[in-house]
């Protein structure tokens, strides 16, 4: 009884307090706070980067401190494995209480969630931070890999393809995927790019095929049979002229990212890329990478993708992990994001929704010697829908892999 | 009246039955645990090859994953490398083991030959791999020593030497670990077969030292070695650490393909995945049956050359090999992990320069900042699964010496099983397993499940020096009015001390080194010095690789010189048993 007259109390209160101050929590959210209290959250992302890693373990520190929730950073080396988790749970009609609370993710591993329904929510509604992504004005964040997300994950960080190259050795990197095929040929052994289906490698293919499909427009759609022959013949053509060209004539290919920037690191080729601004700027503080590297783009733009947080649907902390990524969502967190000594991952609040003082903060931050500032990032291209992905990295596989 | 050998009398004595009851049951024990986890998670991998995964909504069976599975591109090319990787790889071993022992059997070489098999053998493959990967890269450590003065590169040439597409590479990383596996379980049982008195007696003869340990020593040695010669075979079809290093991408060994399917985001790829697992055992079980075929030829053939009488075997040319080979093993090795560890320590270390310029600890701040966390779960799980493989062995092989019956056929394979089974194939089903039996994901499962994977190679390197021992010991001490717990404690164990200690390191080592079942029965909650290892080595970064893989490798190596150690303090008054039961 007495709880019921507290929640009444405290629904009243937050229907009075809601208009007069917008910023103070609802009900429901108290008791996300209070719920969470105490819970140990499994937090699944990609553990290859000590920087993110610190980063994550600083978070875990703030949350522990202010809302007394512990959390718990579990280094996956592929976000396929958290997806198998869920899926054997699901196979062994664990309902609840879940080995996993939260997962980073996007695009392909998402959508097979969402489609496998291994997901919990709509949940980010909920959040009291996330009207400062500006829902309204980011129809991006709405969108991964063009599934609608429909409040199943919560946006963390934006990303965009970059290529970078130290400028002492090339001053003028080729700017296109044409001009990127006639230096390959006039410089072989020197460019390559990861074997798909590794998640960089794939990329490339996509943005390959965005800057010389026939029709864009059918990229954005579910692949189709008579669709997929047509719209990616120029890619295959443009790839069967360049393999002979690539680093060990593309006999081999680097592994993931990592194993990219370590040939860019031994001098084994020219030009690398990266999902990050700040991948160079990172490599040349820890000198891995020369201090003369800098990043550029395609001329037509280059893809950019957003990358979310996600509750599978037996999660064992669920309040945990909803104040855990809505403290990742605050002004603090995001600008310590965006700050390359710590990580330098492009934030996903909109700061006209910020005060003055914070979207300050954002706008000057120094991005690193190598980083392009964020107005002159030129276009940027959207993930094509998930299902060409998948179909992308078999035609590759039957083109390419047999011997 | 005390019993002399076995009979119903064994009942008469109390003491005596109490144990014996415990001792029996044990292999029984041992059988469900090895056979158990493995049928269930194999089942678990062969219903989804027939199409069956309700979670994904496949409710009925089929024989379409097998038609994708054969249709998939480069699916032959797998099959082939991991099928050649295994059978080249175990002969060249066990060809080079054998060629060391030949060549510095009771020299003064063969002091350091046994030393150096425990630190080689307890670097973890994956650490190897990278070792091996950075050596012969042609950016690597040896291009950077000979650049540019002998080589004229100012860059690194474009060769493809590291994952090339005949695995040669992978087969030589493969090689570099499992001699000294080989030598290790080679030396044990040399006391046993009297290898000095053969030799003495074939020299005597005046065979050559090559002809005489090939023809006197190798056919007695050979039935010994020839289970972990089949666990060679196995691993190196199906493994996945030292593939995915130095293996060629496309199209990969088997193993590896099948890792990629099961990590794809496609679920649907699990039921491929499956169905890839099932071939690989398929292809582990036919690279051992060709082994067999080829032994079974060798040994018609080599009776002939045995009985020949000739007394010479390319001495002069396979000395020389030996003598060379054996210092290149342990220089490659040795230069291999001076370069992780130069690299551990390097800030800037730009191709060609044969140092980095620029210093810093920085890689291991990193590691001391996070490591003691993993080191202690490492610690406490290697300590816990080795304890109980090592007790397990020992009730099982002291069982086979009071009864003197040995253990059968059936149960011999039964210890193969988690060795020849793909890994990456029952571990998902033992995953469902857990969940099933709502067991939660943690520690205690994680060190029950590493169990399954010490247990067998504890029992590798045991199982011989034990079955060896001359029974007329234990006979003697019984009549001497010991009982037979009394014989096990006070004469049994001291004889094996050396090789038990020497298993128990090999377990340790085993256990330090597991990945894939610490993460996936940890649901990732688990982490060992290898899970961050192996974290870390996906983004890519060889200083922060070198640091952790330097770290993972002290662990073991610790364990090898602790076991080498003890032996020489427990026996300084006693040096007559350092040699018993070697």
């Amino acid at each position: 009884m007495r709880r019921l007259t507290i929640l009444a109390l405290a629904a009243v209160l937050a229907t009075v307090l809601t208009p007069a101050r917008a910023d103070s929590p609802s009900a429901e959210w108290s008791r996300v706070l209070e719920a969470a209290k105490g819970q140990t959250v499994y937090w699944n992302a990609w553990g290859g980067d000590p920087r993110i890693n610190a980063y994550i373990a600083w978070a875990g520190e703030q949350v522990s401190a202010r809302y007394g929730a512990e959390v718990v950073h579990v280094k996956l080396t592929d976000t396929a494995e958290a997806v198998a988790r869920v899926l054997a749970e699901k196979t062994a009609g664990r309902n609840e209480g879940g080995a996993i609370d939260l997962i980073w993710i996007n695009g392909e591993n998402f959508a097979a969630m969402k489609r496998n329904g291994l997901l919990y929510g709509p949940w980010i509604e909920a959040l009291p931070n996330h009207k400062l992504t500006g829902p309204a004005n980011s129809p991006d964040l709405a969108l991964d890999f063009g599934v609608p997300v429909e409040g199943l994950e919560m946006p963390w960080a934006r990303a965009r393809l970059v290529f970078y190259r130290d400028e002492a050795v090339l001053p003028e990197p080729p700017r296109s995927s044409e001009a990127l095929l006639t230096w390959a040929k006039a410089n072989p052994g020197r460019f390559t790019y990861p074997l798909p289906p590794s998640f960089l490698g794939t990329t490339f293919l996509k943005q390959v095929l965005l800057e010389r499909a026939s029709s864009v427009d059918a990229l954005y759609r579910p692949v189709a049979e008579g669709d997929f022959a047509a719209v990616t013949a120029p890619l295959w053509d443009y790839l069967d002229a360049l393999h002979p060209h690539l680093w060990r004539a593309a006999r081999s290919f680097p592994a993931n990212a990592g194993a990219m920037r370590r040939l860019m690191s031994d001098g084994e080729i020219d030009i690398a890329f990266a999902f990050s601004q700040s991948e160079a700027t990172a490599g040349i503080e820890s000198g891995e990478l020369p201090e003369t590297v800098r990043n550029y783009l395609f001329d037509a733009g280059t893809i950019g993708n957003v990358s979310f947080l996600a509750i599978p649907f037996n999660a064992a902390h669920r309040e945990g992990a909803m104040v855990l990524a809505n403290f990742l969502l605050s002004p603090e967190a995001q600008l310590r994001k965006l700050d390359p000594e710590h990580w330098g991952s492009a934030t996903v609040l909109d700061l006209e929704e910020l005060t003055q003082e914070q979207a300050k903060a954002f706008r000057e931050m120094d991005l690193g010697p190598a980083a392009i500032p964020a107005d002159r990032l030129g276009t940027m291209l959207a993930e094509p829908h998930p299902s060409w992905t998948d179909a992308l990295e078999e035609e590759w596989n039957r083109r390419y892999a047999v011997r | 009246m005390r019993r002399s050998g076995t009979g119903a009398t064994q009942y008469g004595d109390p003491d005596r039955y109490r144990t014996g009851f415990m001792l029996k049951a044990s292999p029984y024990l041992v059988a469900a645990i090895l056979a158990g986890p493995v049928a269930a998670g194999a089942l678990g991998a062969l219903v989804p090859s027939f199409g069956f995964l309700p979670a994904l909504g496949h409710d009925t069976f089929g024989l379409s994953v097998w038609r994708d599975l054969l249709d998939w591109p480069g699916i032959g090319g797998s099959v082939l490398l991991s099928l050649v990787s295994g059978l080249v790889t175990a002969g060249l071993a066990l060809a080079l083991a054998m060629l060391f022992l030949a060549v510095f059997f009771e020299t003064r070489a063969f002091t350091w030959l046994r030393k150096a098999i425990a630190p080689l053998l307890a670097v973890p493959h994956a650490a190897a791999a990278f070792a091996l990967a950075f050596l012969i890269a042609p950016s690597g450590f040896l291009a950077r020593l000979m650049s540019p003065w002998a080589t004229g590169w100012q860059r690194p040439p474009d060769l493809l030497i590291v994952q090339d597409e005949l695995g040669l590479s992978l087969m030589a990383g493969l090689v570099m670990k499992e001699v000294p596996f080989l030598l290790l379980v080679a030396l044990a049982p040399l006391a046993q077969i009297r290898a000095v008195e053969r030799m003495r007696m074939a020299r005597a003869l005046g065979y050559g030292r090559i002809a005489a340990w090939f023809k006197t020593v190798v056919p007695a040695l050979y039935p010994l070695l020839r289970l972990p010669i089949y666990a060679v075979i196995a691993y190196s079809s199906a493994n996945i650490d030292v593939a995915l290093i130095l293996g060629p991408v496309s199209p990969p060994p088997l193993a590896v393909q099948v890792l990629r399917w099961s990590n794809d985001p496609e679920l649907d790829y699990r039921l491929i995945a499956a169905a890839g697992a099932v071939l690989q055992f398929g292809v582990t079980a036919a690279a051992i049956a060709l082994w067999v075929a080829a032994e079974r030829t060798l040994i018609g053939l080599g009776r002939g050359w045995i009985e020949s009488g000739n007394r010479t075997l390319a001495e002069q040319g396979l000395g020389l090999l030996g003598r060379v080979m054996f210092p290149a093993l342990l220089l490659s090795a040795g230069l291999g992990i001076l370069a992780l560890g130069l690299s551990a320590f390097a800030r800037v270390w730009r191709f060609p320069d044969p140092f980095p310029s620029r210093w810093t600890l920085e890689h291991w701040q990193t590691v001391g900042e996070t490591a003691s966390g993993p080191l202690w779960s490492t610690i406490w799980i290697a300590l816990t699964a080795t304890g109980l493989s090592l007790a397990l062995v020992l009730a099982m092989l002291e069982n086979e010496r009071r009864t003197g019956r040995r253990a059968s056929r059936a149960l011999e394979l039964v210890f193969y099983l988690p060795l020849l089974v793909p890994q990456i194939g029952f571990l998902f089903g033992l995953v469902l397993l857990a969940e099933l039996a709502g067991i939660a994901p943690g520690g205690a499962l994680v060190a029950a499940g590493h169990v399954i994977f010490v247990l067998p190679y504890v029992y590798l390197t045991l199982s011989e020096s034990y079955r060896r021992l001359d029974p007329a010991w234990g006979r003697l001490a019984r009549t001497l009015g010991h009982s037979e717990g009394g014989v096990f404690w006070k004469v049994i164990l001291p004889m094996v001390l050396t090789p038990t200690l020497a298993a128990f390191a090999v377990g340790l080592a085993v256990s330090i080194g597991q990945y894939l079942v610490t993460r996936l029965l940890g649901a990732g909650r688990i982490d060992t010095v290898t899970t961050e290892a192996i974290a870390l080595a996906a983004g890519g970064d060889r200083r922060l690789i070198g640091a952790w893989a330097l770290t993972q490798a002290v662990l073991p190596i610790l364990g090898f010189a602790l076991a080498l150690a003890a032996p020489r303090l427990v026996w300084r008054h006693r040096r007559g048993m350092l040699g018993a039961a070697q």
